[in-house]
């Protein structure tokens, strides 16, 4: 508990982009085949700094096997709301758990924030005994506490019960239970976020643990099994009160990026496949009349390529699918920016009219087909990834890796660690910074990264930017 | 001398209800977002005025009871004694119990009144006056004939307290709300913000204290 509210929070998205900018990225790193515990880099993003672009350290984790994927910080600037008592948070923990072995590690970031040590661990049985649920996924603080999305129930492959949503104290970090207490139709899981003085939550599915620990399997997508639709909850309540189903054929519905400004009732979620034709495609959710909507309102195509330089899995397709596995959108609400990890390239879209996205920057590195190497002249392994933004919205940084088991068919030459930078235009655009490539550790693959006083998909906001 | 007690604790009642209006975590922030999210200044002042009867409510009820029993005036002394010790125990309680209270997150946004009502429970706003509320009593105690008329004028003195406290509360939390929705801006909430957790708790274990003694 401090005297002051942490500097690091802000009342609205506006304060939150005009304060300083991020000094240090926390970056995850995990082993894809085990060999060595998974860990947190902490990369120096300070321009003045002469280790700038640098790893400044890695904390590695006393166990292996942990899969680390998303994490989250366990405040941010909704503490700033009087209705939860929580304005005194610090925000210093990173929740960080592992999706392959349920245990989570809350890793603390004082007092010296280039060199985190781990606080506290709790084991996978803790997480089952008090939630029923495992493989937990998306880490967000909010009004109960800490919430985890999971995407595994109970028994050894997950399926014994859904997947849902568990508590923890801000705390002690104890895990206190159940989040749901009804859950309506709502059987698969991945993301979730909301709109805290509107209290609703959004939630999203990827799949059941079966479908995607050992590998994608191509005949469940074929035939249209993995998660296509949204949920919408009465956060307060923790009740379900609607479902969309964005069609079957639209395959895999990820990130769920709301407006960060509390007035507007709106955000767009990713799909990653339309089995139909390959497509990705970006959708809009919004609420009126007390009712929720959503329509495709961006789509990206697949892009032919000779079967020769395809992995097996593609090689029947003869193309490309662009692949969204994830979404960002800037503290402005402006511009959406879209991982394309198949093809290989990072879309930004301005996102000033909800309902029509347009296209305004496009950055190519890696890609399947493509293999666009870095402007440093580095090869980049995979494709753009887990993407941060900046809270100014000036710069964007992301990684290549997807998932160990999916990174092998898809990219079947490795997914080497890379996380890269790109600056954005006054008016959008993208480009490349040669100059910043961190080098990691041998043999990890990067995934999520948070910024240092928060981020554009941490942050939620309780009064709008007037 | 009495005199210059009496206006003392009179003073008090209105110094605390500025503090409370003008303590975010009691609710200013909260009519400034009902401001901004909804019609303006028609429902920051809406919001507020749900604030200020829910606060004025919350101290009636824990006055009012004790107005009613002061009519024992053989007792007088040990329902003072008594009163003091509850609000010494809940101070001491505040300081030691430093975990949020997570019913509180189950209220809505939109329920501001019951959210009112529950923070200034919470924090103990009505015990923090009760000592002074006693002391006034006290006071005019010394003038009062039969216990009829002591009694209604308990009452009476619990009802000034508890709406001097509240117009004070109201109209310094209303103005920081309208200068901050109006033209400070919403920096303002983090900047005025300070953790008095430990402060609040010592204040309720000294007033408890000074209700001992004197």
């Amino acid at each position: 508990m401090t005297i002051r509210p942490d500097p690091t929070f802000h009342a609205t998205p506006r304060l939150a982009m005009e304060a300083e900018p991020e000094k240090l990225a926390y970056t995850l790193l995990l082993s894809p085949d085990f060999s060595q515990p998974d860990a947190l880099a902490v990369v120096d993003l300070d321009p003045k700094s002469a280790t700038f672009g640098q790893v400044l350290s890695t904390l590695a984790m006393p166990h292996k096997g942990d899969e680390f994927h998303h994490f989250g910080w366990n405040a941010c600037s909704s503490s700033l709301s009087p209705l939860t008592d929580h304005a005194f948070l610090e925000r210093r923990y990173l929740i960080i758990p592992g999706l392959r072995s349920s245990r989570i590690y809350v890793v603390d970031t004082k007092p010296d924030p280039r060199h985190p040590t781990i606080h506290r661990v709790i084991e996978p049985e803790e997480v089952f005994r008090k939630t029923g649920y495992s493989r937990p996924h998306t880490i967000h603080c909010g009004p109960e506490g800490i919430y985890v999305s999971t995407l595994g129930g109970g028994g050894p492959d997950g399926t014994d019960g859904p997947p849902g949503i568990f508590i923890m104290d801000c705390q002690t970090f104890d895990v206190i239970g159940r989040w749901e207490i009804d859950r309506g139709p709502q059987d698969k899981h991945y993301d979730f976020w909301w709109n805290l003085p509107r209290d609703y939550m959004v939630s999203s599915e990827w799949a059941l643990p079966p479908q995607f620990e050992g590998g994608i399997v191509p005949e469940q997508l074929l035939s249209n099994k993995y998660g296509h639709r949204l949920h919408f909850w009465d956060l307060r309540a923790r009740k379900h009160v609607q479902v969309i189903d964005l069609g079957e054929n639209h395959q895999m519905a990820l990130e769920v990026r709301p407006a960060h400004d509390p007035v507007k009732e709106y955000g767009f979620v990713g799909v990653v496949v339309d089995t139909t034709n390959l497509e990705g495609s970006i959708w809009t959710w919004w609420r009126e009349g007390g009712q929720f909507h959503c329509r495709k309102t961006a789509t990206i195509p697949p892009e032919p390529a000779d079967a020769a330089d395809l992995p097996p899995l593609l090689q029947g397709f003869g193309a490309v699918p662009p692949l969204i596995t994830d979404i960002d959108l800037s503290l402005d609400d402006r511009f959406l920016y879209v991982s394309c990890w198949g093809t290989g390239e990072m879309r930004q879209y301005d996102v000033s009219d909800p309902m029509q996205p347009k296209l305004a920057g496009s950055v190519h590195v890696g890609g399947i087909a493509r293999k666009t190497p870095h402007p440093n002249g580095k090869a980049y392994a995979g494709g753009p990834q887990m993407v941060e933004i900046s809270r100014d919205g000036k710069r964007v940084y992301w990684t290549n890796s997807l998932y160990s088991t999916w990174d092998d068919q898809f990219y079947p030459g490795g997914v080497p660690s890379a996380m890269v930078k790109a600056d954005v235009g006054a008016t959008g655009g993208l480009t490349l910074d040669p100059t910043f490539w961190p080098e990691f550790p041998q043999g990890y693959r990067a995934h999520q990264i948070r910024l240092e006083g928060g981020d554009c998909s941490t942050e939620s906001f309780c009064y709008p930017s007037v | 001398m009495e005199g210059w007690a009496q206006a003392g604790l009179w003073l008090s009642v209105l110094l605390s209800g500025a503090y409370h209006g003008a303590s975010p975590g009691m609710g200013w922030p909260l009519a400034v977002s009902a401001g901004l999210m909804g019609r303006g200044r028609r429902d920051l002042l809406l919001g507020m005025g749900q604030l200020a009867v829910v606060h004025l409510a919350s101290i009636l009820l824990v006055l009012l009871p004790f107005a009613l029993i002061l009519w024992l005036v053989a007792y007088q002394d040990q329902i003072r004694t008594g009163a003091s010790l509850l609000v010494i125990l809940f101070g001491i309680y505040r300081l030691v119990e430093r975990r949020h209270p997570r019913r509180l997150a189950r209220i809505r946004p939109g329920q501001l009144v019951l959210w009112s009502f529950a923070i200034a429970l919470i924090h103990g706003a009505g015990l923090m006056i009760l000592p002074i509320y006693l002391g006034l009593c006290g006071a005019e105690a010394h003038h009062a004939g039969g216990s009829t008329q002591l009694v209604s004028g308990n009452i009476g003195t619990a009802i000034a307290v508890a709406v001097l406290h509240t117009l004070a509360m109201v109209t310094v939390g209303g103005g920081v709300a309208l200068a901050v929705h109006g033209w400070l801006g919403l920096g303002f909430v983090s900047r005025s913000w300070f953790n008095l957790e430990t402060f609040w708790a010592i204040s309720l274990i000294a007033v408890g204290l000074l209700g001992l003694v004197s």
